[in-house]
């Protein structure tokens, strides 16, 4: 990572009183959507939706003290292939890789 | 103060919003070529969209002291045609000659297919023929990484100068390479996807300012035209200096963009 030039003026207790009421509710935002997805009623015997197993994971990285987690994060979330793929399968993207051969 | 939002799609955008932009102190902008939303069916839906962004757009925002500027293209959605892609691509001769236009953009990939990349090597060698500055629209979401490298490989193979071409839509896992090699990089402040104000702040801090811009990318899907101000707050919030916020948001995008003689800041 670059030096920083332009580091931010605040202290460590300035930025907690700037954001921590933010990104509490954030926080709660994030666990009443698993409530959510929990109560919701299951299709057949499948399994945890792709998107939840890799928004799983990024929740440990978030907690597990090694920092930059902003890019681990992305990183966990991103095609990690150097390949083209053969035809773009329509033009949207899910957030997350989808697992192979899904055509999600 | 005053701004300049270099990535905004002002044909999706009210009238409205151009008063509220230059009422927040935005005296340019430009605007890249892009999809509409839906599939245009034929060229001549584009040769309009290209006359809108040459002729009706530059006059609406000047309603407001807003100076247009626009870059052309067949953006990476509607370039898995190839054929049509380069029907499209013959109209952008005549229409390069026009005056608000400032080079080819936002060219790049989606969905890194192979005919996306066929399309974006056909643009990236007519811009290298005509020395034309380059805008790169880069993937979204979990396609960015791995499209945003194919890219950067992809202008390696030609002649285009790496500060002549900016990389937008970065974000934390790729303004670091984006930098590294030499391109421009632009962070787009989107209220979900992208970046935000405090994480394009954020990564003012981490890197620098150098080769660093920040635009809305306002168009027809769920974005904010004044994203540029509000990022300018955040900056002002944690006590960054002026001079930090104005190369950030005025200086480098009169840097880059004023390497086409066709760029009016309009800050004067
Ligand atoms: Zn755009």
């Amino acid at each position: 990572m670059a030096d920083s030039e332009t580091p931010n003026p605040m202290s460590r207790t300035d930025v907690v009183d700037a954001y921590f009421l933010e990104h509490r509710a954030k926080l709660l935002d994030i666990a009443a959507f698993l409530d959510r997805v929990d109560r919701a009623g299951k299709a057949g015997d499948e399994a945890d939706d792709f998107r939840i197993t890799a928004l799983r994971r990024a929740l440990e990285v978030l907690d597990d003290g090694k920092g930059d987690r902003v890019r681990r994060v992305l990183d966990l979330m991103s095609d990690t292939s150097s390949e083209l793929v053969d035809v773009a399968p329509g033009k949207g993207a899910c957030g997350t890789p989808p697992p192979a051969g899904s055509g999600a | 103060m005053t701004y300049i939002d270099p990535h905004i799609h002002m044909v999706s955008r009210t009238t409205d919003d151009y008063r509220r932009m230059a009422l927040a102190g935005c005296t340019a902008i430009t605007e890249p070529a892009f999809w509409a939303g839906f599939d245009r069916s034929s060229p001549q839906g584009f040769f309009d969209y290209y006359r809108q962004l040459t002729e009706s757009e530059p006059a609406r925002a000047a309603q407001y002291g807003i100076n247009h500027h626009c870059w052309l293209c067949v953006n990476p959605k509607e370039a898995e045609d190839p054929g049509f892609a380069r029907e499209v691509m013959s109209l952008l001769p005549e229409f390069l000659e026009r005056s608000n236009v400032l080079g080819i953009g936002e060219i790049g990939l989606n969905k890194n297919s192979k005919n996306e990349m066929t399309i974006l090597e056909e643009h990236l060698a007519f811009a290298e023929e005509r020395d034309q500055l380059v805008l790169v629209h880069t993937p979204h979401l979990e396609d960015k990484r791995k499209g945003t490298l194919l890219i950067m490989d992809a202008i390696a193979n030609t002649k285009l100068k790496p500060d002549r071409v900016l990389i937008d839509h970065v974000e934390e896992h790729t303004v670091a390479d984006v930098l590294d090699r030499g391109f421009w990089a632009g962070m787009t402040l989107y209220p979900e996807t992208k970046c935000t104000p405090q994480r394009a702040a954020d990564i003012i801090e981490i890197y620098g300012t150098e080769r660093l811009w920040m635009n809305s990318a306002g168009d027809w899907g769920d974005s904010d035209p004044l994203a540029v101000p509000k990022a300018i707050v955040e900056l002002r919030r944690r006590g960054h200096s002026a001079e930090t916020i104005r190369t950030a948001t005025l200086e480098n995008p009169k840097t880059f963009l004023g390497q086409s003689p066709r760029f009016d800041a309009g800050d004067a």
